[in-house]
């Protein structure tokens, strides 16, 4: 647990200086702002955070986030009511996902190859098949899923809070979630352990997809129009909220708690730079910082705690 | 007589409170091929390993070719000419014969350029010299395993090598390419270089060595010159300790056979037709040598690699184990050799290792029950005399005889018919040892069948009621508990030769 406390003391040092030096970063409207445009990386870190803690990462996180939010768009403009384009959104995440997950899980080959190579085809094949035009024109009962533009965050807070808990409960205390961890920290004594790693892995690609898909369900609601190039970069975020937040890059450790700090962490630092009088260049720099602190941090106890492992000595 | 090349005195070296070594002396001379041999933890890689500056000795001198020295690190080994050429070659898969055989002899300046077409020449040549048609342009990855072997001994002797170690080097190869290798190793040694040569296969020795070091348990028991002995008398100086020491177990009426293979094989392992049955309550030892295909039995017994042909029959039963889910299922455990990678995951708490097979056993509905997970823990460190703060410690921190109990409480709460060890006791200290033999016997007395491999004859001839011995993949005889002498189990591991 030791990560999160320093990441929470982290954003509590920061909310500190901002309530002296900019107490107008608390107005309700810039905090509603930054939670509307943070939701949907926290929606998706936290699907990333399973698939990280079993081992293997995805980087093709936001081209399937444009692909979702686009057949988000597309049904909705077809007429179907909110609720279906989303379930729409998450099928087509999902489905991406256990492409990734079977590519990983079955064919062996290595997830970053893997979802380097989806990323790449999933945007330039939207590309390809929107001849790059945007979905305009959503119809009105698709834009905040039908609620008001006051009750749609508190809507989605809610839901996003109860997501959070589940999966943080679920990680926690179900025999499934046991089994991410046993694979992401060793997956050849998971396997002897008798637990079917490959489908594991199958699986946390398969949720995290379909996760993408709500997240980019939750973005595309805020806009009249969907943008095929949207979503660009959404992997180095949900990444360094994940690995800011405590999660071994290698398997086996990380929690749901420390995902949801980095990513507030994260997307708080560049608009509080900005209330500071920094000019916003510095935002990627610091954000940079934050997570090369984060991982020091890592290597530094790793080095100073792990003993040279006995075996070592005794192989000869 | 000619020149030593290589003298060490005294040497004696600890690993964690065990002594590796204990007095050893050794002497290699120029123009000769010195055999080193003892069983499976004789300590004949520890010194090895000290001779090529891997390890320091704790006491003991070391002198090469007349000079002593006082500390050899892998560098002045180096320098002095002492090359080392392993089971498993240790070569860049990626990069060309001739780029292999340069890049250690290049110095140490960064920007120095580098003569491609010398070097390819040097390569050539070198290659030539040991007899071996590779062309140097080769890709290391596309080459055979003797031909990397020859790499390797072209990379050697391009090293200046003078004293040429070989650690078991024709383990994975043909007879047609352990007769070339030989051949490449008379021309060596006439060529005026010091071979140790060590291998398990007394054929092969009698064939090349003009000296046999026998090693045992730490320490030098003799050197004899080849013409002196015969091969029942190496086998008797490589096992002949004394065993009062030992305490048999306690005899345990055997019931039903739990476990019977009808010709269970394993082509992609090695493992050829094996028939063999244990019975509740009995300790069935699997002794042979390392690489003898015991672990890949076990592995296939337990479903990690599916056996291709034969029957497996639990409790009378044929059943298919294709996965270790299936294993699992059967009631079969397996705690494998290397704990640190696969008995035990070593980030997660005891209570998580100790639960992970059974899960089902502490939840409901595949939700965890957190206090009942720990009451099951803490049951097992209660009945195993697992010493650990508390159960909520990483496994990762504890000694290597609590991680081992931790491994075995994690098979034992799927209730086991049939349990399978994969050398039980290596590296832990002798306490810990006798308590996990204790808990064997407990568990056979509860009916359990227990498979154990193990590369120590003691081990194997207190605790086993029976002992199958393994050669080359395949079963080359079981013996009774009367009749596992030390002997016998080696005669059986080593082959005709003995």
């Amino acid at each position: 647990m030791r990560r999160e406390w320093s990441v929470a003391l982290a954003i509590v040092a920061l909310a500190a200086v901002l309530a002296v030096a900019a107490p107008s970063f608390f107005s309700a409207e810039n905090l509603r702002d930054l939670f509307l445009v943070n939701l949907p990386v926290l929606v998706a870190a936290t699907g990333a955070t399973l698939v990280i803690i079993s081992g293997e990462i995805d980087i093709s996180v936001g081209s399937a986030f444009a692909v979702c939010g686009i057949t988000a768009g597309v049904a909705a403009k077809a007429g179907l009511p909110a609720a279906a384009a989303g379930l729409a959104a998450c099928a087509a995440g999902a489905a991406l996902g256990a492409l990734n997950g079977a590519l990983v899980a079955y064919a062996r080959i290595p997830s970053i190859v893997v979802t380097l190579a989806t990323m790449v085809a999933l945007r330039d094949g939207l590309r390809w098949a929107t001849q790059g035009a945007w979905v305009e024109n959503l119809p009105p009962r698709f834009q905040w899923l039908g609620l008001s533009q006051a009750s749609f965050p508190i809507a989605a807070g809610i839901a996003a809070a109860l997501l959070v808990l589940a999966t943080a409960w679920s990680l926690r205390n179900l025999s499934a979630g046991r089994a991410v961890y046993a694979t992401g920290s060793s997956a050849e004594a998971a396997r002897l352990a008798s637990i079917d790693t490959a489908r594991v892995k199958l699986s946390v690609f398969m949720l995290a997809g379909a996760l993408t898909g709500l997240a980019a369900l939750l973005n595309s609601v805020r806009f009249n129009q969907i943008p095929t190039n949207t979503g660009l970069g959404l992997e180095m975020k949900v990444i360094a909220a994940v690995v800011v937040g405590g999660a071994a890059i290698t398997g086996g450790r990380g929690t749901v708690a420390g995902t949801v700090l980095g990513v507030v962490l994260l997307g708080a630092i560049g608009p509080a730079l900005t209330f500071l009088g920094v000019s916003a260049q510095w935002e990627r720099a610091v954000q940079g910082g934050i997570i090369l602190a984060a991982v020091t941090f890592d290597a530094a106890r790793s080095h100073a705690v792990a003993p040279l492992p006995p075996a070592v000595a005794r192989s000869v | 007589m000619s020149q030593v090349l290589l003298e060490a005195t005294g040497v004696t070296k600890t690993f964690d409170g065990v002594r590796a070594l204990r007095g050893v002396s050794f002497e290699l001379r120029a123009g000769e091929v010195h055999a080193l041999v003892g069983e499976n933890g004789a300590g004949k890689s520890t010194l090895i390993r000290i001779i090529t500056g891997a390890e320091t000795a704790d006491t003991g001198t070391l002198s090469i070719a007349g000079r002593g020295v006082e500390r050899i690190d892998p560098a002045t080994a180096r320098s002095l000419g002492i090359a080392a050429i392993y089971q498993h070659p240790v070569l860049f898969p990626g990069l060309t014969v001739a780029e292999n055989i340069a890049l250690p002899l290049e110095g140490a300046a960064v920007l120095r350029r580098i003569d491609w077409k010398a070097w390819r020449a040097r390569a050539k040549q070198l290659l030539d010299q040991i007899g071996a048609a590779i062309d140097p342009d080769r890709l290391v990855d596309s080459l055979s395993m003797p031909e990397r072997q020859l790499v390797e001994i072209a990379k050697a002797i391009g090293a200046n090598g003078r004293i040429l170690i070989m650690d078991e080097p024709t383990a994975s190869l043909t007879a047609r390419e352990i007769d070339t290798l030989l051949r490449v190793i008379a021309r060596l040694r006439d060529g005026g270089a010091g071979i140790i040569y060590i291998s398990h296969k007394l054929e092969e020795i009698f064939a090349i060595a003009d000296r046999i070091t026998v090693l045992r348990d730490g320490e030098s028991v003799a050197t004899r010159q080849r013409a002196d002995i015969d091969a029942a008398g190496l086998v008797r100086l490589m096992v002949g300790r004394d065993l009062a020491q030992v305490f048999p177990k306690r005899t345990i009426p055997v019931g039903d056979v739990a476990l019977q293979l009808r010709a269970v094989a394993n082509g992609r392992r090695g493992v050829k037709p094996i028939t063999l049955e244990v019975r509740r309550g009995e300790i069935l030892g699997i002794g042979g040598l390392v690489g003898s295909g015991r672990t890949e039995l076990a592995e296939t017994i337990f479903g990690l690699t599916p056996c291709d042909a034969g029957d497996i029959l639990v409790d009378g039963t044929p059943v298919t184990i294709s996965s270790p889910v299936d294993a699992m299922r059967a009631r079969i455990a397996y705690v494998p050799e290397d704990r640190q990678r696969h008995g035990v995951i070593g980030e997660m708490p005891v209570a998580a290792n100790t639960t992970l097979n059974n899960l089902a056993a502490v939840s409901t509905g595949g939700v965890i029950d957190p206090s009942a997970e720990r009451r099951a823990a803490r049951a097992h460190v209660d009945r195993l005399r697992i010493r650990t703060p508390s159960v909520d410690v990483a496994v990762g921190t504890l000694s290597g005889g609590n991680q081992q109990k931790v491994a075995l409480a994690r098979w034992l709460s799927i209730d086991p018919r049939v349990l399978i060890l994969d050398e039980p006791t290596q590296g832990i200290d002798i306490g810990a040892k006798a308590e996990i033999h204790e808990i064997m016997e407990r568990l056979a007395e509860r009916g359990v069948a227990i498979i154990m491999i193990s590369s120590e004859l003691p081990e194997l001839l207190a605790m086993a009621d029976r002992v199958a011995v393994m050669r080359r993949g395949a079963l080359a005889g079981i013996l009774s508990r009367e009749e596992a002498t030390p002997h016998a189990v080696m005669e059986l591991a080593l082959g005709d030769a003995a």
